[in-house]
Parts: C-alpha cells; structure tokens; sequence
C-alpha cells in the first residue's frame, strides 16, 4: 500500500451522474414498478367492474345464500339441490380432504414400500420397483385417472351382475360395496375406551422412554400398544353385547342394496393420485436412505445392535431429516393434483365450483375462494410437516 | 485376572470352512442376487408367482388377442356387442389408434393443411437433435434457427393467414401437435421468466423482492387447474371490451406462468448454492449487476440445477393433459373426445386410446429425464471419485 495515498472520502466529490449510485438507482426502478402496478391494478380493477356492469353480475359474496339447485354425487355432510352455494362449496372442500388425506396415506405406504423395494438386494425386487417409478413417474396424473375412471370401473359388470369379493364386498361400475358399520346402543363405550387406551399408550410411551433412558431396558411397547388399542375396545364391545353389527350389500334384481358404496369417480381419483405421487416418494425415500453414510450401519452392527433394530432405531431417524422436506411437497402437490376431480365429476371443491362460476357468473369470488382455500391448506400443511421436521431434527449442542 | 477366563473366549479352533462352491456364472448370480436368503427367496417366488399371473394375461390381451386393423367397431366388439370377434373375447383395439392416428397428431386440422404442422414438426426434429448432441458444432446459429428461426416460421405457419395460407383457428388445432406447442412455448418462456423471478426474489430491493415471493408463493400453492381457470375465466374480465384472447393463447399463458413459479424456485435453489465469494469476485471485478449474473453466477448455477429444470420440463409437459379440462384437445383430449365416436365405440376402446395416449407420454418425459441424466454427466467438472 502507498503511503501517498490520499484517505479523502469519495462521498466528498460527486462524481457523475446521481444516477450511478446503486441506492438512488435502487429507489428509482422501486419506485418506476410500484407505478406500473398501481397503473395495472387500476386499470385491470376498471375493466372488471365496467365489464362486470355490462354483464349485469353483483360482485360480493352474497350468492352464497342463494340455492344452489344442483345436486352432489358424494357428500359427507348432509346436502340437498335446496341448499345454499356456500353449503355446496363446503361439501366440495371436505370432498377434497377425503380424497387428498386418504391418497397421501396410501401414497406414502405405496411409496415407502416402493422406495425401499428399489434399494434391495434382491434383484427382482429392486428392477420392479425401478419399473413401477419409472412407469407412473412420466405419465400425467390426469392419464391414471382416465385410465381407472374409463378404462377400468366403467367397464365393470354392471350391478346386477356385481362381482363379489370376500367380506361382503361388491365390485361393478357403479363402484364399490361394502357392509356399512351400524352403531347400536352401547357403541359408545367402545368408542370411549378405545379413546382411553389411546391416552394410556400415549404414557406408556413416556413411561417407557424414561425407563430406557434411566436403566437401558427396554419396554415392548409396540405390542403392549397394540394389545392395548385393539383389546381394550374389543372388550367393551364383548361386554356391551356386541353393538355394532354390519348392514350387508344384498345383490338384488337391478341393483344392490344395503351396505355403503363408494362411488368410482371417488375410487378412480383415489388410485390415480396414489399411484402417481407414492412414484415421487419412492425415489425420496430411496435418496433418504442412500444418503444415511454407511459407516451409521456399519456402526449400530459393530455395537452389536441387529440388523432390524438398526433401521429402526438408526438408520430411518436420520434417513427420516432427508426424506421430510421434499415429501411435504408431494403431499401439497398431491391435495393439488386432487384437483382434477373436475374431469370426472367428483364433487372436490374445484369441480363445484366450477358448477357454481357457470351458473352464477361470480368468476373472481369463486377463483378468489379456490385460492384461499388450497394456500391455507398448504400453509397447514408446511406448518405440520415443519413441526415434524423441527422434531425430527438434528439436536444440535 | 488370567484364572478368570471369560465364556466368551474360544478354546477350540473353528473348523475351516468348504471353500466356496462358485464366483461366478449363472448359478452364483441367481443365489445372490435372487436366493441368498429364506426371505430373498420367499420374495422372490412371491415377485415371479405375481409376474406369471400379470404378464402373460397383459401380453396376450396388448399383441395377441389385439384388433390390429379393421375400419369400425365390429373388430373390437364381441359377436353379443354386435362384432365380429367371439364371445368372451378381450385385447386392445389398435385397430382404433391406427385409423384415428392423424387425428391424434393434428386434432381437426384440416386434411389439406396438415402438411404445415408436419413441415414444422419435421424442423424441430431437424433442429433439435443437433442441439441435444453436445459434439456438433455451431450451437449458435443452432440456438437461433431452433429459439428464433422456428417459432417465427410456426407462427406463420401454424395458424396461417399469411402468404396465401388459409387460415386455420386454434379451436381445430389438437392432438399431440397442441401438446407440443404448450410444452415448447411453456419451456421456452418459463426458462427466462424464472430465472428473472428467482434473480427477483433474490434482490435487495425489497419491492421487488416482495412482488416476486408474492406472485411465486401464491402460484405454487394453487392447482394448475385454478390457474387455467382463471386464464379461461378472469382475463376476460380484466381486459376492456372488445379485446379478446385466443382460447389458446390464454391457456399457453396460464401455463407459462405456473411453470416459471416453479422454474423459479428450482433456480433459487441454484443461486443459494454458489459461495458468497463468486459474487464477491464478480463485484470486485467491477462487472455490473447483469454481467454478474451472466457470465459468473448463472452459468454455475443452472449448471448445478439441471436435475431440477428437467423435472419441472417433465412436469410442464405432463401438465399440458390438463388443459383438455377447459376444452382444448391436446393429446389426451383428442383421444377422449374420439371415445363417443359411434363408429369405434365399444369396450375396450376407451383403455387403448388411454394406453397409446399414456404410452406417447411416457416416451417423452423417459427421454427428457434419461437425457438430463447424461448431460449430467457432459456437463460434470467436480472432481469425483
């Protein structure tokens, strides 16, 4: 460094243009985009409500009282044609829970299945699994859903005809049947101590963890659990003299009756969803677990741990810090996906409101709706798998 | 301490063990890679008993039993249905695919026009492979003819208008070539739309920071379909009277800009994983912010990012199914729209129209994924092991 050389500020003497300085030059396009967007919202606002004028169409959420008139193919909560539009949209949102948890819980089953299928020694095992991702990973969801809805259910025996599966169960193109649980008096104590041994486990479990942590033993709480969940239940419906019993699907002249049935556009959707996105998680299960370093392994075995107790207790913790992140992703992009109801006719919140947009005109109140609706899902969704993810995290000191 | 021998140290020698009977050969690799174990074994009787009960069924339903050709329903219906093929009697009806295979590739194109698609089909082919194969030369004019060259001559072409080509209106247009289009326009402007979003996201000005999180949080949140919704449903509204889109046109938007949402995203991804130092370096070089980004930052980035960009390709692609929801008819459309053709209804038709549909799919995204995988590895400088 030259001693001669002046320390005078450079902020003394402008030199150029202001507008060299990056923070002037930053302000500037702020302030030259705020103008644009403001200028285009305006713009935009102005067209809609002339056009809206022209079109004679309310703007406002009023026409949620209005009746709605149509009716619903599968519904949870009691819905008729008489009522309103906003009742129709609630069907259509608990429509799209049903589908979007039923499918992440196979999904992930399928998926994990899959996965470690893939990392297999055997080698038939391992290249099935390798077709099965790479089959359904590069056909749109969209096909699989085609594929069961008309492809498959559609050309099922008609229901005279069903065919009969073990347990009762019913199989023709206008779904599937099943023996409908009817709760009689009594039920409900089978009901409360099954909720009982749920919170008992839940101790247990604590109980448990303390134990092995103080002495190093350990508790056999996977079986005391599952003896407690289905016995204790179990016994109370012993006791209180069996109050559940099954109405049966009787296969009559035309059709069948009794039972509950699920309807094939709800099944066809299920399947599709399924199948497609437990492709997605095989391939992240099978990264999580190629990326737990072999030496983990290497080292629950040299301790003397065995070969099960180390996948379980080392192996798929570590695998699971991987795994969690891109699989809350396929869980959004599955409750997305479930959005394609709307081309086979299940009632999902899309689909209804879509009935509804044609029938009333309100555009912008039920795309406003849409997109409320699924960005708290996905809000929801983050949150709880981040609380996992918090929980299954690296302690670090 | 000695006197206190522990059962657990070995008095005897241990018996030597046989030699191992064979390395190598067949009957090595079937023990150990399909019975070294009981439960290898229980698997893998399991896996074959499942394929015997699939596979041979499958076959002989897809080739066998198949309706290769013939000019209507009759050859894929049974005799009860009103066919000519016996009672009892299931196998793909090709024989649909082949006399509706135009259709599936130009949709209601019309007939004497078709040659226009085909011709522009037939130049992407022709530039395209060059530009996969990374030992031809002249990438340059090989990127202008395919980014620049190609889409001028489709717009000429394809809808026509110009030149003494009758016009033909986008509602005609379909099948595989709809497909396409969406996928290589969508490709082509969710590539630069994301990469500005992410380089947006990514500011110091935090206006432009937060219009970018805003509009990238909001679309990867919401279904395509909703997107589509409101590209078919709402510009309408946005646009004064008398202004109005091409249903096409509107939905390659919708679709561009749900595919750069994601595209941004991916390279954010990118951007994170370059070291402080390379922006450092760039700045102390006293290059401007773009030449930044261009010639140090991007490069590397989307470089590490390839994977990602090809999935969001792959999903792009596979996300174009979706816009027969709206009434276009891409691939999917065309084949589901021909499924009420009286003339070929019967009951397999519907899952052979799927399974070519499914199948023309699938060979699109393989080769995008199997591609991005080797280029991967062209494009490989670390120093691996």
């Amino acid at each position: 460094m030259a001693i001669g050389v002046t320390t005078t500020p450079e902020k003394s003497k402008p030199s150029g243009s202001i507008m060299n300085d990056p923070q002037v030059r930053g302000i500037f396009y702020q302030v030259i985009t705020v103008v644009i967007l403001v200028a285009l919202v305006y713009w935009i606002a102005d067209n809609t409500i002339q056009n809206l004028k022209r079109a004679n169409i309310a703007s406002g959420y009023g026409f949620l009282n209005g009746r709605a008139g149509f009716d619903v193919g599968q519904s949870l909560i009691a819905y008729t044609s008489d009522s309103t539009y906003g009742r129709a949209l609630v069907v259509g949102f608990f429509n799209t829970l049903l589908v979007a948890v039923t499918g992440i819980i196979t999904a992930t089953i399928i998926g994990f299945v899959v996965g470690i299928g893939r990392l297999s020694h055997n080698w038939l095992i391992a290249k099935l699994s390798l077709a099965y991702v790479e089959v359904f990973r590069n056909i749109p969801p969209l096909l699989v859903i085609f594929f069961w809805y008309s492809g498959v259910l559609a050309v099922l025996p008609q229901p005279r005809e069903s065919a009969a599966l073990p347990l009762n169960i019913f199989l023709n193109n206008r779904g599937i049947a099943f023996p409908k649980p009817v709760f009689g008096d009594g039920s409900q104590y089978v009901f409360y101590t099954f909720v009982i041994a749920v919170i008992a486990s839940f101790f247990l479990a604590r109980y448990a963890r303390i134990k092995q942590e103080a002495t190093g033993q350990r508790f056999p709480l996977l079986w005391t659990v599952l003896g407690l969940v289905i016995g204790l239940p179990l016994l109370a419906f012993l006791a209180t003299g069996s109050p559940i019993t099954f109405d049966v699907p009787v296969a009559g002249k035309f059709n069948l009756t009794g039972g509950s049935v699920i309807g094939p556009e709800f099944l066809s959707l299920f399947l599709a969803l399924s199948f497609y996105t437990a492709a997605f998680i095989a391939e992240i299960v099978r990264a999580g677990i190629r990326g737990v370093s072999k030496g983990q392994s290497e080292a629950a075995h040299a301790l003397g741990v065995r070969p099960g107790l180390t996948t379980r207790l080392v192996v798929v913790p570590q695998a699971m810090r991987i795994i969690i992140p891109p699989l809350t992703s396929q869980y959004l992009n599955l409750t997305k996906n479930s959005s394609l109801a709307i081309a086979i006719g299940y009632a999902d919140l899309v689909a209804v409101g879509g009935t509804i947009l044609n029938q009333t005109g309100q555009a912008i109140e039920v795309v406003s709706i849409w997109i409320i609706v699924y960005l708290s899902l996905s809000l929801t969704t983050s949150l709880l798998m981040n609380w996992f993810n918090a929980r299954m995290a690296l302690v670090e000191r | 301490m000695n006197s206190h021998q522990g059962n657990f140290v070995r008095a005897s020698m241990i018996e030597a063990a046989p030699a191992p009977i064979q390395t190598g050969g067949l009957a090595y690799w079937l023990r150990k890679n399909l019975f070294a174990t009981p439960k290898d074994t229980a698997l893998t009787i399991i896996s074959l008993l499942v394929l015997a009960w699939l596979v041979p069924p499958a076959v002989q339903w897809l080739f066998i039993d198949a309706a290769w050709t013939g000019g209507g329903r009759g050859v894929c219906a049974t005799v009860a249905q009103g066919g000519s093929q016996p009672d009892g009697w299931s196998g793909a009806c090709w024989a649909f695919v082949n006399a509706k295979f135009d259709q599936f590739l130009f949709g209601r194109y019309p007939i004497e026009e078709r040659w226009r698609p085909a011709l522009v089909g037939i130049l992407f082919i022709l530039f395209l492979t060059p530009m996969l194969i990374p030992k031809v030369p002249y990438k340059n004019i090989n990127a202008i003819l395919l980014l620049v060259v190609l889409p001028i001559l489709a717009l000429i072409l394809l809808p026509g208008g110009w030149f003494g080509l009758p016009f033909v209106e986008t509602p005609l247009w379909g099948g595989l070539m709809v497909t396409l289009v969406l996928s290589f326009v969508g490709i082509a402007v969710s590539l630069p739309l994301g990469i500005l979003l992410a380089l947006g996201r990514r500011s110091t000005m935090p206006v432009i920071k937060m219009l970018c999180t805003f509009f990238i949080e909001v679309v990867r949140g919401i279904p395509l379909i909703t997107v589509l919704f409101m590209a078919s449903v709402m510009l309408p509204l946005f646009l004064p009277q008398g202004v109005t889109f091409d249903k096409f046109l509107r939905a390659l938007i919708g679709v561009s800009f749900f595919a750069s949402a994601y595209m941004a995203e991916v390279v954010r991804g990118g951007l994170q994983a370059i070291g402080k130092g390379q922006y450092e370096g760039a700045d102390s070089l006293g290059l401007s912010y773009w030449q930044k980004m261009n010639l140090i930052v991007l490069p590397q980035a989307l470089k590490l990012v390839i994977p990602g960009i090809v999935n969001t390709f792959i999903g792009l692609f596979k996300d174009t199914s979706l816009v027969s929801i709206i009434g276009m008819f891409d691939l999917l459309g065309i084949v589901r729209l021909n499924f009420s053709d009286a003339n070929w209804a019967s009951a397999v038709t519907p899952i052979s129209g799927l399974i070519f549909a499914g199948f023309i799919f699938w060979l699109f995204c393989f080769g995008m994924s199997r591609y991005s995988g080797f280029m991967e590895r062209v494009l490989d400088t670390s120093h691996k092991r």
